[in-house]
């Protein structure tokens, strides 16, 4: 009995066979981004976390100095106190045309040193003396993978380069100096405190986190944003169609149950099937996931390591956490998506006829809840941003806007309709709206969806436009000068600032130094006393006088950054070191940098900070000399290519850094409105069967087929409309809060908001689009209905 | 042993890491480039208690078995290795000379080990002859000015020990083989080495028991070579004994596939020094305990007839094992036999 039911229920899939597609595709594509979106971010965290461990990064309590440096004479001190430590010099360094972190280390006391098999065959004297040995990864070492001194090692995260303590002193040219000194876990008894032997040493203990963990946190938050919205809108899709399958097999229920099979066995029954069908859809939505992820996952990488230096390896592997997870996800869905219509199964009565149309009909106390439900999601938001400031507090406010709004459409919606049907003249068009309102609680979910998509489109859409226009802007102001050189050493640094100071108008040294800012790294800038920087550095708050107030050395700059999250404004005071405070005099917009950033003039800087090289150089010359004098300035000094840039390739460069960032937001954004086209789709086909009672007496009263096809598509068209119309405003208020809390919270950055019209008006007809073709089939399946279906409906009506 | 360990002791040999080790700590290991000691050079004080960069190895080596004032035996050891890998000193952390140094505190039921590991010229750690100081980190063996080696101050501490001594010699300076030209093998490989073995010794250990003020005797060996094993030598069994007739014996016996190697110098009561020739030395293990899954010889009769000896020499602690980066056994003996008294014995190269 039970196979003969199970095969009997399965029959229907073998008649539907468009419907078996929408529900395992539907189940796939939502399985599909969810998981996408989980992999990369496994990906991402588990790079971190790898990078960490393996350097040695949050591997235990670490010294450091307010300024960045600490002496090497004071890590002999400490060890001669009896204090077991390890210490580490690092710095940016520029290899194969890129900047690379060098991390030199003590391979004595190192606690996290690569494995022994990548060092076969070396001979530790050639680690520990000139030239030295340098150990990266492959992807790491492309671009220098010709160089005598490197070692691969896959033990090396990537981006960094891993040397001895002694080579990097040499290459970084800092003799005598150390970033930072580890505390090693085993150590004797009876040892002096270290706030006693070193006071001006600040101890900071392991964070659970890594920092790269921390900066990237908002990113993944976005991704993870995005990848439950896709999930969302695929179970639009779902819901549709298993609403559809369920109410076109009644009369199959009611037909085994009164050949005597129990409810309950058929409840098994349809819920297994349903399960067989959420693997599988679950397992393809896997692989799909997996190519998304895996086309997506280079572009990602390239975001992480440009915006926040976190180091990601460009491969997917699969990992059994986002296996389960999509297939959790699918099986989920499917329950979601079904449980109405099994709940009705439960409960069917065998004899009473269907009341189909009945069920169909609007239920203006329905919307009206829905509504209600609506206001206090979004009320609810609201207070969560109230409550928890931040990101967290940011997004709960966001799903609550975007999840209230949803719910508030389908009122929203017919009370449009309501106002057409008032001032509809005629029979017909009085009719058409009115049917319209009788469908719209069997479109309204297909609605949300694409309201959801379009609102999403039109505010990240909103968000990544403001902030390029912004960033191209700033990068105009910011990037004043005509050309950029880096010397190799001070000396040639001090030798091309003579050689330009007859043939160029200004020369601008660019001079910075490593240093920790209200306990986080942080940057501290030298500034030249130029028109330059007073006619064009991006300002966003001041006092009057600043440039002067900063070139006497009394008061600094910061950037935006900083500002919001120290809360500091002019006439507030920060601390640069423990002996060094300054008035803020302004703070400048500083975009694409996760650090805090200090400004103040050459002198003060190089009084505190003696080493800072003098090696990069902005210069200002007539455009029209630029080349002339790059070309000049290459051939004196016999400097390589990519150590003089000119303004327009680093500005090129930099759009292309920020363009690669939101590649993946575009992309997302692209598969959601599919997937939004998709469900109303399924939606009209699902509405399909219970149209013809509607439609059947409109043809009886002369309505042609094909004046009631090309209705539909009207119909169907002004559904899109009126949707697309509403996500306007939902869309520009999700731009609002990506922009004034979302990046504030994310980057430490404010962005002024931008309007795109002819943007809006490209996705308002890319809604009718999606709306049209979903209609097309219905539409044309009318059209060509044989007159004895229609003439049927009256002869058996259930 | 792990794979950092390994790391270590490839790099302190100074072999191309995944290389295979030759003798005990690559010590077996070829000296390219390296100084070699030469017979009939005079060693030279204060100097020659200072480094020697120009040789591979080196070590300065202070064992002391001692008694507490609890009535308990206990000794230690304080070792200060230099291995260089490439024979010149440079300042900053090119150097190529690394240290490392093990200090050891042995109770008859407990043994306590710590090891430290530096590189050269950056002054976390050095030797220099006069006024003599040995030191890495916090551990250190200092002289009184003036006074060479004859007075020292001694310390060192790990996770679970400490100890700090006074050590006061009382006879000269003991030079070993050929006016300290010590060969140690029939191959010709050999070492310059020389010993002060008579310091009394005063001071406190302490461990989580509590501080324990101890005395007893103390025996420092300076030894230094480029390649003091041959290259079939595995190991070696090495005694300092002080007998309480006042004699004293130093003695060693380096393990080949045959009879092995065997040297040993006889010092009076007077401080007069005799070296015995290869074979004039019987070692002859009576008792094995098994350590860290080897079977160790804890109790030896050690037979040189020459002076009448024949003595049964047994740990005071038989686990007395050293898990540094090289692991060997390490501890203080009690002598019972033809003559009675304590000392410490070394056993290299048991796997």
């Amino acid at each position: 009995m039970t196979r003969w039911a199970f095969l009997a229920l399965l029959s229907h899939w073998r008649r539907q066979p468009l419907q078996l597609v929408a529900m395992i595709l539907g189940l796939a594509l939502a399985t599909g981004l969810w998981s996408a979106v989980q992999a990369i971010n496994a990906e991402a965290r588990a790079s971190y976390a790898a990078a960490a461990s393996r350097l040695g990064l949050s591997q235990g309590p670490t010294l450091t100095s307010p300024d960045g440096t600490i002496p090497s004479d004071t890590y002999v001190a400490l060890r001669r106190a009896g204090w077991q430590l390890s210490p580490v010099l690092e710095g940016p360094i520029r290899l194969g045309g890129r900047t690379l972190r060098l991390v030199g280390v003590d391979v004595l006391s190192y606690p996290a040193l690569p494995d022994s098999s990548a060092l076969s065959g070396i001979a530790p004297l050639d680690v520990l003396t000139p030239p030295g040995r340098l150990f990266a990864s492959r992807v790491t070492a492309e671009g220098f993978d010709g160089d005598p001194r490197l070692v691969l090692s896959q033990d090396v995260p990537a981006g960094v380069v891993l040397t001895d303590i002694g080579t990097a002193e040499a290459l970084l040219d800092r003799p005598g100096a150390l970033s930072r000194i580890l505390v090693l876990p085993d150590q004797p008894m009876g040892l002096a405190p270290l706030a006693d032997l070193a006071p001006q040493l600040s101890l900071s203990s392991p964070s659970a986190t890594s920092d790269a963990a921390h900066l990237t946190d908002s990113f993944h938050l976005n991704l993870t944003a995005f990848g439950l919205l896709s999930f969302a809108v695929g179970l639009f899709i779902v819901h549709g169609t298993a609403g559809l399958v369920m109410e076109q097999r009644r009369p199959l229920f009611r037909t085994l149950r009164a050949l005597g099979l129990p409810a309950r066995h058929l409840t098994l029954l349809v819920l297994a099937e349903l399960l067989t069908l959420a693997l599988i859809a679950g397992l393809l939505g896997l692989v799909l996931g997996y190519l998304v992820a895996a086309a997506l996952l280079p572009d990602v990488a390239a975001t992480l390591r440009g915006l926040y230096g976190a180091p990601v390896e460009g491969g997917l592997t699969l990992r059994p956490l986002w296996v389960l997870s999509g297939l959790a996800m699918a099986v989920v869905g499917a329950g979601l998506a079904g449980a109405r219509g099994i709940w009705a199964l439960v409960r069917l009565p065998i004899l009473a006829s269907s009341g189909m149309a009945l069920r169909s009909v609007a239920s203006g106390l329905g919307a009206r809840h829905l509504a209600l439900a609506g206001l206090a999601l979004i009320l609810a938001g609201y207070l969560a941003l109230r409550l928890m400031p931040g990101l967290t507090g940011g997004f709960v406010m966001l799903a609550g806007l975007l999840l209230g709004a949803a719910l508030l459409l389908p009122l929203l919606v017919d009370a449009c309709l309501q106002l057409c049907q008032r001032r509809a003249k005629g029979p017909v068009a009085q009719w058409v709206w009115a049917d319209m309102r009788v469908q719209l609680p069997g479109l309204s979910l297909a609605l949300m969806a694409l309201l959801l998509a379009l609102a999403a489109n039109i505010g990240v859409g909103t968000m990544v436009s403001s902030f390029r226009l912004t960033f191209t802007g700033w990068l105009d102001q910011r990037l004043a000068s005509e050309l950029y050189v880096r010397a190799a050493s001070d000396e040639q640094g001090a030798a091309i600032e003579r050689w330009l100071a007859s043939r160029a108008d200004a020369v601008l040294p660019l001079r910075s130094a490593e240093i920790t800012l209200a306990g986080q790294p942080g940057e501290l800038y030298g500034v030249a006393d130029h028109a330059t920087y007073r006619q064009n550095w991006p300002l966003i708050a001041s006092e009057p006088g600043v440039w002067d107030r900063v070139a006497a050395g009394e008061a600094a700059l910061i950037n935006e950054q900083l500002a919001r999250r120290e809360n500091l404004w002019p006439g507030d005071t920060v601390t640069i070191a423990p002996d060094w405070t300054l008035t803020v005099a302004g703070v400048y917009s500083d975009y694409g940098n996760p650090k805090g950033q200090v400004m103040v003039s050459i002198p003060a800087l190089v009084a505190h900070h003696p080493e800072v090289p003098n090696r990069r150089f902005g210069i200002r010359v007539d455009p029209a000399k630029s080349e002339a004098l790059a070309r000049d300035l290459r051939q004196s000094f016999d400097l390589p290519e990519e150590s003089i840039v000119d303004q327009a390739a680093l500005k090129a460069s930099s759009l292309a850094i920020f363009d690669k960032t939101f590649v993946v937001t575009g992309a997302l954004n692209v598969l959601t409105l599919g997937v939004a086209g998709f469900a109303i789709l399924t939606a009209l086909l699902t509405l399909w069967t219970m149209r013809l009672p509607q439609v059947a007496p409109a043809w009886a009263l002369g309505l042609t087929r094909a004046q009631l096809g090309r209705l539909e598509l009207c119909r169907s068209l002004a559904l899109a409309a009126i949707t697309a119309l509403l996500a306007l405003p939902l869309g520009l208020a999700l731009a609002w809060v990506l922009l004034n809390v979302i990046n504030v919270a994310a980057f430490g950055w404010r962005l002024p908001m931008y309007l795109f019209p002819a943007d809006w008006l490209r996705l308002f007809l890319l809604a009718l689009i999606a709306g049209g073709l979903a209609a097309a089939l219905p539409a044309r399946r009318l059209h060509r209905l044989p007159p004895a279906h229609l003439l049927r409906i009256f002869a058996n009506e259930r | 042993m792990n794979a950092r360990r390994r790391l270590l002791a490839l790099l302190l040999c100074g072999l191309p890491f995944g290389a295979l080790a030759q003798g005990f700590a690559g010590l077996g290991t070829t000296a390219e480039g390296f100084a070699i000691p030469e017979r009939g050079r005079a060693l030279t004080f204060p100097a020659d208690h200072g480094p020697h960069p120009a040789f591979r190895i080196e070590w300065w080596y202070l064992t002391a078995p001692l008694t507490g004032e609890d009535g308990r035996d206990y000794g230690i050891q304080w070792t200060l290795f230099r291995s260089a890998l490439a024979p010149e000193e440079r300042d900053g952390w090119s150097s190529p000379q690394i240290w490392m140094a093990h200090a050891a505190l042995t109770e008859p039921d407990r043994h306590h080990v710590a090891e430290r590991l530096a590189r050269g010229g950056i002054g976390q750690a050095g030797v220099t002859a006069a006024p003599f100081a040995a030191h890495i980190d916090d551990w250190q063996m200092t002289g009184t000015p003036g006074k060479g080696i004859d007075q020292l101050h001694l310390t060192a501490r790990g996770k679970d020990f400490a100890y700090d001594l006074r050590l006061e010699a009382s006879g000269p300076i003991v030079l070993h083989g050929d006016a300290g030209y010590s060969v140690k093998s029939p191959k010709g490989q050999a070492s310059y080495y020389y010993s002060q073995p008579g310091y009394t010794v005063t001071g406190t250990i302490e461990t989580e028991r509590g501080t324990v003020r101890v005395s007893g005797q103390g025996w420092l060996d300076r030894e230094w070579s480029s390649q003091p094993l041959a290259e079939d030598q595995r190991g070696w069994d090495w005694f300092s004994l002080s007998f309480d007739s006042g004699d004293k014996m130093m003695g060693f016996r380096l393990r080949d596939g045959g009879p092995g190697f065997t040297s040993a110098t006889w010092i009076g009561s007077d401080g007069s020094a005799k070296p015995l020739p290869d074979g004039a030395l019987t070692l002859e293990p009576l008792e094995t305990t098994t350590v860290e899954d080897r079977a160790i010889p804890t109790r030896w009769r050690v037979v040189l007839p020459a002076h009448g000896l024949d003595i049964t020499v047994g740990a005071m602690n038989p686990q007395a094992w050293m898990g540094t980066s090289f692991p060997y056994w390490e501890g203080p003996v009690t002598i019972t036999g033809s003559h009675t008294g304590r000392g410490y014995l070394e056993m290299t190269g048991y796997e």
